[in-house]
């Protein structure tokens, strides 16, 4: 079951379905990561624009507190050094301290979520929905995207963790796990910016 | 229950019923067709589970052929109503559904048109050029074609239930926002457009990951031939693009279905934006649409000039310097919104230069043939075409560059006559060369010479007529999407002569589907035995026609530009061919799964039906759960098995 990562073919040329399948399939989702970042590109930009046209309802200075949006930034932070983490007990092929690794990663992740949507709920509770204003539209589509982004990686999480257990680390759940971390390494870097140009610079 | 769904969704005009009418008899007629001759399993097992890019490449033209003849249509009924509707007369069809039928007429030409023939193409000939066996993810492939099918037919639906789009092919806010079109036209054309997109934003991945990865050794990026440079070029900007696009729609169904205010300009949006970045992304795609055009004529010249491309550098910084371009004039569709005059400025400046690279590229075809032996066969002929048509087209586009132009003639038919030039005497004509032009290596017969010859001269002289009176038109100050013009204006006669030009035109498509007909039913006495009838000189045409599933026996190695044609003049060795094992990817019915569930979603959404919608959504999760469960399943070739395949083919030549 647990096959020697990287030493699977011995002869690099023969011609193998497994032939630069890592090599292709990485590249591959860097590019996808690529037009997904030019996505996120466009709801930052719409939101640059439509920053002040808060139509009447309140502006970022009056909506965001640092002290949520901080603690959203560390906790997320943190699921992505649990998720290296995974990859690297997967190089060590310590398929138990994947599994827990990848467990945390998600447990943070959920976290994550769960605090931004309390954060929506409690806009939405005071009147501020994504109706109010075009600056409150652009805020909840910029950050529910992210947001639904991290569920679709907690979905791919929980299967992750499913394949390993029944698979165990071979060459295709190595794969899909590097591809799962540069995933989630690329949520956190969006997430920088959303804390950076949303929330910090909301602020001051 | 059925969400906004009624009965009164069934009720049309009665041009729009015989259209529904014929849809469907269409539709039974080829269901019944395949039941007859007992072809539904040949049909599942070796085209709509396949994973062979030939078999899909062929499968996207001919859906973007059957769209096209509904495009067309469309493009028929828009020219005789304008021919009709003049002073009392008011033609044959109703202010509203002439709105719906141009705005099906844009969406359908570009989206599942100019899109379709264009990957159609490109999954047909790149593995092929850079001597590989498949795509880099071919599953991938398969669902980028059944994303893309669905979004067609998901059109083809809003003919029969309820009301397409009408409001342009672009649906600006605020006339596709909620407040102005409250209907389901607008909705069917975001689905529609949004699930073709995701398509081909994964066909953009695919096909750069299998060009950078794939080619065969030796093919080093400057031994490539122009057409993988063009796809490359092309499939880059699909990458920046397309999101720009997805994310567009995004917007703009959140303010149709959450009451959000991107482009609502009571709640503080800003319409103009969306007018931004539809064109960041429109402006690409028209360089989508062309780049591998160019990329089929570098081809095509060449090997009926017997010379090598004149100018291989320069085409492909050309190729490159347009990809770059294209990213920075999108503001040209629309000089009229009042930016600044310095803005207006560098954005025309910036098209203007353009026509540099795309000069470029003119004149080193034109050198190509010079002192050629040069074959006037019919795919040279749509070249001549297109290079009449382009630089006339290149030379009206221009014009439209100079702001204080483009602001006498913005939305008026000149700006038609312009862009119908090059997408119709670039992409279309182009797309003609290069389906001559390829069309024996991947059904292994001939179309009939004579008949695509009358059909060109049809085509050719239809398309003169048709397009260029609108140039004055424009200038005499007609709009475009005129469903109603007054006698005293005096364009009556010229919009006659137009739509006399598009029966020619129509003449001109019945000749190609007879000669379609016909050179298939005579395929057993025009078959491509050799593999090489054009005298050719890449890769693709070192195989037999049909190519074998597995493409090359051997891996080809090449060491310097049109391997083929080298070997044929004694520069490099004739290859020794060693048999290998090959591995081909099973196929998989999973992408037509996933395809039907995105047309099932696309539909519910549109009709607010939110339950089926939610189920459809969460079947197509699951449903790529289960396929992507385990690895890929391959079956493998054995050496002795594909030698003896190659030996019985050889035989059968002989």
């Amino acid at each position: 079951m647990t096959k020697p990562l990287l030493t699977e073919s011995t002869t690099p040329y023969a011609p193998d379905p497994h032939q630069d399948i890592f090599s292709k399939t990485t590249l591959g989702f860097w590019m996808y990561l690529m037009t997904d970042c030019i996505l996120f590109a466009s709801l930052f930009l719409v939101y640059a624009v439509l920053k002040n046209s808060t139509f009447g309802g309140p502006g970022s200075q009056d909506l965001f507190s640092l002290d949520l949006a901080f603690a959203e930034t560390l906790i997320l932070l943190c699921s992505s050094v649990t998720c290296g983490l995974a990859v690297l007990s997967a190089v060590q092929n310590k398929k138990k301290h994947v599994v827990l690794w990848l467990l945390a990663t998600l447990l943070l992740g959920g976290t994550f979520l769960t605090l931004e949507l309390q954060e929506f709920a409690h806009f939405i509770k005071e009147g501020n929905s994504w109706e109010r204003s075009a600056f409150l539209s652009a805020f909840f589509a910029l950050v529910s995207t992210h947001g639904l982004h991290i569920t679709f990686g907690l979905l791919w999480g929980i299967i992750m963790i499913a394949q390993i257990m029944h698979f165990g680390i071979v060459t295709m759940t190595f794969r899909r796990l590097t591809i799962f971390s540069m995933f989630w390494h690329f949520l956190d870097l969006i997430w920088i910016f959303i804390f950076t140009y949303v929330y910090l610079i909301g602020v001051l | 229950m059925f969400g906004k769904l009624t009965f009164e969704a069934l009720h049309h005009e009665n041009t729009q019923n015989f259209a529904v009418i014929m849809m469907m008899l269409t539709g039974f007629g080829i269901a019944w067709y395949i039941t007859y001759k007992k072809k539904w399993a040949y049909l599942w097992n070796e085209w709509i589970t396949s994973v062979d890019p030939k078999k899909i490449g062929l499968m996207y033209i001919i859906t973007a052929l059957l769209m096209f003849f509904k495009g067309f249509a469309d493009a028929l009924m828009m020219r005789v109503q304008q021919a009709l509707s003049v002073g009392d007369s008011h033609g044959i069809l109703s202010a509203g559904h002439f709105q719906e039928v141009f705005s099906a007429h844009g969406t359908t030409m570009i989206f599942f048109v100019g899109m379709g023939v264009v990957i159609g193409l490109l999954n047909l000939v790149i593995p092929l050029q850079i001597g590989a066996r498949d795509v880099a993810f071919p599953f991938l492939n398969s669902l980028s074609f059944w994303l893309y099918a669905s979004g067609a037919a998901l059109t083809l639906v809003s003919l029969a239930v309820g009301r397409f789009s009408d409001t342009g092919w672009l649906a600006y806010p605020p006339l596709s926002g909620l407040e102005y079109n409250p209907g389901e036209g607008v909705d069917y054309w975001i689905w529609a457009v949004q699930i073709s997109g995701i398509g081909s934003t994964l066909s953009g991945v695919n096909f750069v990951v299998t060009i950078l990865k794939m080619r065969c050794p030796g093919m080093t990026l400057m031994r490539m031939p122009i057409f993988v440079w063009s796809a490359l070029c092309a499939m880059v900007l699909v990458l920046f693009a397309f999101p720009i696009l997805t994310a567009t729609l995004y917007m703009l169904t959140l303010d149709r279905y959450l009451g959000m205010h991107f482009f609502t300009v009571g709640g503080g949006g800003n319409m103009m934006m969306y007018v931004n970045l539809i064109w960041a992304w429109g402006h690409p795609e028209v360089y989508i649409l062309i780049l591998p055009i160019f990329g089929v004529f570098s081809e095509v010249v060449p090997t009926f000039s017997e010379k090598p491309l004149f100018g291989y550098v320069s085409m492909v910084w050309a190729l490159v310097v347009i990809t770059f371009l294209s990213f920075i004039v999108w503001l040209h569709h629309f000089f009229t919104m009042g930016a600044s005059p310095n803005i207006n400025a560098f954005f025309g400046v910036m098209t203007m230069l353009i026509a540099i690279p795309t000069g470029v590229k003119i004149f080193n075809w034109l050198f190509t043939k010079y002192k050629g032996r040069v074959h006037f066969t019919s795919p040279m002929l749509w070249f001549f075409a297109f290079v009449l048509n382009f630089s006339v087209g290149g030379m009206t586009g221009i014009l439209l560059s100079a702001p204080p132009v483009d602001f006498q003639v913005h939305n008026s038919l000149f700006l038609i006559a312009h862009f119908h030039g090059m997408v119709i005497g670039g992409v279309l004509f182009g797309f003609f060369c290069g389906f001559t032009y390829w069309f024996p290596k991947f059904t292994g017969f001939f179309l009939s010479e004579t008949l695509n010859k009358w059909a060109f001269w049809c085509w050719f002289s239809g398309f003169l007529l048709a397009f260029m009176p609108l140039y004055m038109l424009g200038f005499m100050g007609a709009t475009r999407r005129l469903d109603h013009y007054e006698a005293s204006t005096g364009w009556h006669p010229i919009f006659i002569t137009v739509a006399f030009g598009a029966l020619i035109i129509l003449a001109g498509v019945c000749i190609q589907i007879y000669g379609l007909y016909k050179s298939i039913k005579d395929r057993n006495i025009n078959r491509d035995l050799t593999g090489d009838p054009w005298n050719g000189r890449t890769l693709e045409w070192t195989t037999p026609s049909p190519p074998p599933i597995y493409n090359f026996a051997a891996t080809p190695i090449v060491d310097q530009l049109d391997p083929l044609w080298a070997i044929k003049r004694g520069h490099a060795p004739k290859p020794v061919t060693v048999y290998e094992d090959i591995y081909l990817p099973h196929n998989t019915p999973a992408g037509f799964y996933i395809g039907v569930l995105s047309l099932i979603f696309g539909f519910a959404m549109t009709w607010h039906i939110f339950w089926l919608a939610g189920i459809s959504f969460a079947s197509i999760i699951i449903a790529s759960i289960i396929r992507l469960w385990g690895e890929d399943v391959h079956e493998c070739i054995p050496a002795a098995e594909v030698q003896k395949l190659e030996e019985a083919r050889l035989k059968e030549s002989l």
